[in-house]
């Protein structure tokens, strides 16, 4: 028999908005993402694969420039990337068949999302982030796999007044709600 | 009028700006900018408090935070009720409204005053000394009482409505302290381009220029000067001006604690606006520009309501306009007190004597005293005070004379020198050296990164202070790595026209070891001189002892102005030179910080993150009742109408024997384990062995630490050669995944495998029952959902309901079941699918209690529940998962260990009781005899215990001694009421051999 029953997608801060004066809070799309491992010796390769080099420096991430659908790089850690694409990108599929182990697991629907924008994104993040966030450590580009509030969080500076925030799902109530608290009198 | 002590053309407050205000009811008016104190004051009022101990009538003694009288109420709704805040930092607004504390029935005539009367007996140490004995009298009379009588103040009953705020900073350079000092600091950092953070505690910056107008720098006032510096700075995009803001903590590696208020001085704050917001800031360098705290001086009845610090009375007259009496007299042991005098009488207030302990005294000052026609007397003291709710004269004796001539005054200024505030360095963990010169400690040897200005560093003179500040401000820039540092020129003429020298410490004349006199050395905590001297004829030695026995510098004020004074007269009785007795440390905070401030955003509904699962709002539908599992919120039971707790759990369990029952298990621990040696891993990480599962198929594991004991367990299932899904209780999924890594990174770093947590990749359905497969079938499209093609544990990826899925063949209730993991976006979705299948056979929803109760009818264990830390995989009959052919696993040499082979061990068993309907209480002990005498042998206790609707009894687990040669025996379990009478049996209550699961 035929499947009537297509099962229908929602995301966890589904109609969600946020903010205040200089700052605004919007749940992001739904997107691709995997969690990739790979050794040092092999970060070439696997980059190839996926139409980047990816960054090997703390804190920094690498956006790929081709005409194919961006994906973006993002460092976590000495051998582990957070990988970034849109919704429909296939990216465990351009790994499947690369020679050096590695490891690649989708997390698309582990995490999600939220963009700070605005004049007072910094000052937002800074009521919950004890990481030093300033331009001369955390310029535009810089991510971090760090804490807000009580909840663990990958920032990512994307423009000098932009930032995309990841967070697993079941903490994404906790992490909005307190970035609502937080542009309150900021 | 905003007050009959307003001195018209002084002070810097606007007349025309008037608001009212009420203390204790009554209604007065003050002026815009004033404070609490300024405002009282400027209407007379000089009685503002209680003492704590003998309820002595006081009033305001000082112009900032060091104040140890002033603590009232205030009041803005029935809400917002604040104890305990000092009047001297209180800016009133209109509508402003504060009660005096610790009196009754009024401030003017206080019950409670009887204790001074009764004062011989509460000496320091009286506490201690008197409730000892009779010991049983301590819980029923003593602290009953001394807990009513204790305590300042009365705390907001209702819910604190508004919230706070917090900011984690990083800068440069962080300044402490707006003064002369701070500010000089800043603007020559600032201009270096480093990052700037300035704050004050006060809403004005200046510090002393605030009210010193004898100061000219470059031909400008020192209030304009500071008017400008302001300016300036206030322009720069590197610098933060943080007034109203305490610095109130100096932590490790230069991080400081600031408390910022935000609306406590505004009439109607902006609705959204937090109370206060913490500061948390990480500096490069510190630079501690603090000031000095002026002394009182220590002689008989000197806390008598009108008695206060000259340089109060001068920042009064000076900043507020305010004259704080009409007939002043002064009593000091420093120059800068006749500043204070002169400022009055030239303002038109009667000062009829200047009291100088001192015989020698600047001839300059006394030459202005004689052409403003003032009486001084040096080398003279006062010797007593009197007055009742406000002083009205003093007797001054020449030093070491009793012959005293009376002076008649409604107010006396008092100056005992000036004490460099040493608070955050000594914060720091820095110790302070002492200068016995100038009998004062001051912060010599920094352990972090900081340096002290200006007059905490015992710089007094402005033109040496602002230059002290500069060199400062240009070190840091260096420090921080600024190349090319900016010129930036010193003001080229300071003109100051009175000093701060002369000082003294201790008690004065009239207050020494042989006069019976009150002599306050620590008003807030009213402690005297002889309460000190009578602490080191008890014995005491070193001042941490002398303070906690007379709990001098122990109040809320950290004995600001009272510290220096309570060690000389310690050192005076010990025979002992003051840096041998010692220094208190300070700790933090500065001055108190309110529970709001600490907690900031963590309040209310971001207390703790509250985390639920994709299905969260399906089961809320069918009417879940929650129960908190760690953090997540999980269905308990799903009541249906009329249903109590147990109706609901007895249905819920029966349903899925005989139909099946739909469960959300989304919040289990999933790990994805990928790599080529991810076999080899998990043989290691496991007591079982993974290598020879195949692919498709799936195991129930056990996870032991080193010594043995069972710390997770879980089903794991291989997808590919080299990836496996592990699943983890919900409770430990971090824990596990925490204790993965770490045996791969420290102990088998070689392994080509990598572990990625994806708990919340995967929303979970279960479907547990004999229909279960009827139910998924129709949903399922490319899995062969046969036994003989998907037999009990085993995995299969395919699509259901259109989606990815990892269909999971296993069973928790041991009944044919799934779990259906499914992304977690589509989990609700998917669900919902699932559910109405479900219901077409009469399925039900199940939560938690069920999944318990139908887990423990067939003896499958929960880890924290069966275990407790000290339970084995022996211990817990699961002997079968312990590999025996593997050379090694985590636990493998624990295993080993005498104790835990040894016979006799605590085992799992079940028990059922003679009674079929009594349900034993999870916990309780079991003896194997109840007539034995107590204490009894215990054997064991009882684990689990429910009513088992399904088996028509209770069934219980327990761990007992030798459990397993027990069976059929009967053991006990005493409990308050009675003693139940239980039978040792197997664990597995239902199915005992398993058919169900292969249906």
């Amino acid at each position: 028999m035929a499947n009537t029953n297509q099962a229908l997608r929602k995301s966890p801060l589904e109609g969600r908005l946020g903010g205040g004066a200089g700052v605004t809070i919007t749940p992001a799309d739904p997107m691709s993402r995997m969690s990739l491992r790979v050794k040092d010796k092999d970060v070439k390769t696997v980059g190839k694969a996926l139409g980047l080099a990816l960054p090997t420096k703390p804190k920094t991430s690498v956006v790929s420039s081709g005409k194919d659908a961006q994906v973006s790089a993002l460092w976590i850690g000495p051998d582990e990337w957070l990988v970034l694409s849109g919704v429909d990108a296939d990216l465990s599929g351009a790994l499947g068949k690369i020679k050096p182990v590695h490891s690649a697991v989708d997390i698309s629907q582990r995490n999600t999302a939220v963009l700070l924008e605005g004049p007072k994104a910094l000052d937002l993040l800074q009521a919950g982030c004890p990481q030093n966030l300033n331009d001369d450590v955390f310029p535009i580009g810089a991510c971090s796999r760090t804490i807000f509030g009580k909840a663990e969080v990958v920032i990512w500076r994307t423009d000098a007044q932009s930032y995309h925030i990841e967070c697993w799902r079941s903490f994404s109530d906790y992490v909005f709600k307190f970035m609502v608290q937080a542009a309150k009198g900021l | 009028m905003s007050g009959l002590y307003r001195i018209s053309g002084k002070g810097r407050l606007t007349p025309a700006k008037t608001v009212a205000f009420t203390f204790d009811g009554k209604s007065y008016e003050g002026l815009e900018g004033d404070t609490l104190a300024s405002a009282l004051l400027a209407n007379g009022v000089v009685l503002t408090a209680r003492s704590f101990k003998y309820h002595r009538p006081r009033g305001t003694m000082t112009e900032g935070s060091e104040e140890p009288n002033s603590l009232i109420g205030v009041r803005r709704d029935t809400a917002r009720q604040q104890p305990n805040v000092r009047a001297t930092m209180q800016e009133i607004y209109d509508g402003f409204n504060a009660v005096s504390q610790n009196r009754w029935p009024s401030l003017a005539f206080d019950i409670g005053a009887v204790n001074s009367i009764l004062s011989p007996l509460f000496v320091a140490g009286f506490y201690y000394k008197t409730f000892m004995w009779p010991r049983v009298a301590w819980e029923k009379i003593y602290e009953p009482n001394i807990r009513a009588a204790a305590g300042l103040g009365l705390s907001p009953t209702e819910q604190d409505p508004d919230h706070y705020a917090n900011k984690f900073a990083y800068a440069d350079v962080v300044i402490i302290g707006g003064g002369p000092a701070g500010i000089s600091a800043a603007l020559t950092a600032a201009k270096q381009g480093v990052s700037v953070i300035i704050c004050d505690e006060n809403a004005e910056f200046g510090g002393a220029l605030l009210y010193e107008t004898d100061v000219q720098i470059d031909g400008k006032s020192g209030y304009d000067w500071t008017q400008d510096a302001l300016a300036q700075l206030g322009a720069m995009d590197n610098v933060t001006i943080l007034p109203r803001t305490t610095a109130f903590g100096y932590y490790a590696q230069n991080m400081i604690g600031l408390c910022e208020r935000i609306t406590d001085h505004i009439a109607v704050p902006e609705a959204d606006s937090p109370r206060e917001r913490l500061w948390q800031i990480r500096a490069k360098k510190v630079i501690i520009a603090q000031g000095a705290i002026e002394r009182h001086l220590v002689f008989a009845n000197n806390d008598r309501p009108g008695i206060m610090m000259a340089s109060a009375a001068r920042s009064y007259l000076n900043k507020y306009g305010v004259a704080v009496g009409s007939k002043i007299g002064v009593y000091t042991a420093c120059d800068s007190a006749y500043a204070a005098a002169f400022d009055l009488k030239e303002a038109g207030v009667d000062i009829p004597i200047i009291v100088d302990s001192r015989s020698d005294v600047d001839p300059a000052l006394l030459e202005r005293a004689r052409e403003l026609g003032l009486n001084v007397q040096t080398g003279h003291s006062v010797i007593d005070t009197t007055g009742k709710l406000r002083i009205s004269g003093i007797k001054v004796a020449k030093n070491g004379q009793t012959a005293n001539t009376k002076y008649d005054v409604d107010a006396l200024l008092i100056s005992g020198g000036w004490t460099p505030s040493l608070h955050l360095y000594s914060q720091s963990r820095a110790k302070p050296s002492w200068d016995g010169d100038v009998k004062r400690f001051l912060p010599e040897n920094p352990v972090q990164d900081q340096v002290s200005v200006g007059a905490c560093n015992g710089t007094n003179d402005l033109t040496e202070l602002l230059s002290e500040a500069q060199d400062a401000a240009l070190n840091a820039a260096k420090s921080i790595g600024v190349k090319k540092l900016k010129k930036v020129s010193a003001p080229k003429e300071v003109v100051t026209s009175y000093g701060h020298e002369g000082d003294h410490i201790g008690s004065s004349h009239g207050a020494g070891a042989d006069d019976q006199v009150k002599a306050f050395v620590d008003f807030q905590h009213d402690v005297v001189a002889n309460d000190i001297r009578l602490a080191v004829r008890e014995g005491m030695r070193s001042i941490e002892h002398v303070k906690r026995f007379t709990t001098t510098g122990m109040a809320t004020d950290q004995g600001k102005t009272s510290n220096l004074h309570g060690l000389a007269i310690a050192a005076d009785g010990l025979g002992k030179e003051i840096p041998q007795v010692g220094l208190t440390t300070f700790r933090s905070p500065f001055t108190p910080v309110s529970f709001g401030t600490i907690v900031n955003h963590g309040a209310g509904d971001l207390f703790d993150p509250v985390r639920r699962t994709p299905m969260h709002n399906w089961a809320v539908e069918q009417g879940a009742v929650f129960e908190d599992v760690g953090q997540w919120k999980r269905g308990w039971y799903f009541p249906q109408a009329g249903e109590d707790m147990h109706a609901s759990v007895n249905r819920e369990c029966k349903t899925v024997r005989e139909s099946a029952g739909v469960f959300d298990a989304s919040t289990l621990g999933k790990i994805e384990v990928v790599g080529p040696d991810a076999a080899k891993f998990l043989d290691i990480i496991y007591t079982n062995a993974w290598s020879t599962l195949k692919v498709g198929r799936c195991r129930y594991g056990i996870m032991t630490h080193e010594d043995g004991f069972i710390f997770d367990d879980g089903v794991v299932g291989r997808l590919a050669e080299d990836r496996f899904h592990v699943t983890t209780t919900t409770g430990g999924a971090a824990n596990v995944l925490n204790h993965m890594e770490d045996y791969l990174q420290t102990e088998f770093p070689e392994l080509d495998v990598w572990l990625t947590s994806i708990s919340e990749q995967w929303g979970v359905i279960g479907v547990q029952g004999p229909k279960a497969r009827d139910i998924i079938a129709p949903l399922v499209e490319d899995i062969d959902l046969s036994t003989e093609n998907m037999p009990h544990m085993s995995v299969r990826e395919g699509r259901i309901c259109g989606v990815p899925t990892r269909l999971f063949r296993m069973s928790f209730t041991g009944e044919m079941g799934y779990e259906i993991n499914v992304p977690a976006d589509y989990a609700e979705s998917v669900l919902e699918a699932v559910w109405a299948e479900a219901q077409k056979h009469n399925a039900c929803a199940y939560g938690t209690e069920a999944m318990h109760v139908l887990r423990a009818e067939k003896g499958y264990i929960i880890v924290g529940q069966e275990t407790d830390g000290s339970i084995t995989p022996h211990d817990a009959g699961l002997s079968w998962a312990v590999s025996k052919k593997k050379t090694d696993f985590v636990g493998i040499r624990g295993l080993m260990r005498d104790d835990l082979v040894a016979e006799g061990r605590k085992q799992l068993v079940g028990l059922k009781t003679k009674d079929p309907k009594v349900v034993l209480e999870e916990g309780a002990q079991i003896v194997a005899d109840p007539n034995q005498p107590i204490p009894m042998k215990m054997l064991g206790h009882v684990t689990s215990s429910y009513w088992s609707e399904n088996c028509g009894h209770s069934i219980a687990l327990a761990i007992v001694e030798g459990g397993r040669s027990k069976m059929g025996e009967t053991l006990y379990v005493p409990m308050i009421d009675r003693t139940i009478e239980v039978e040792v049996v197997d664990t597995v209550f239902v199915d005992k051999d398993g058919g169900r699961l292969n249906g």
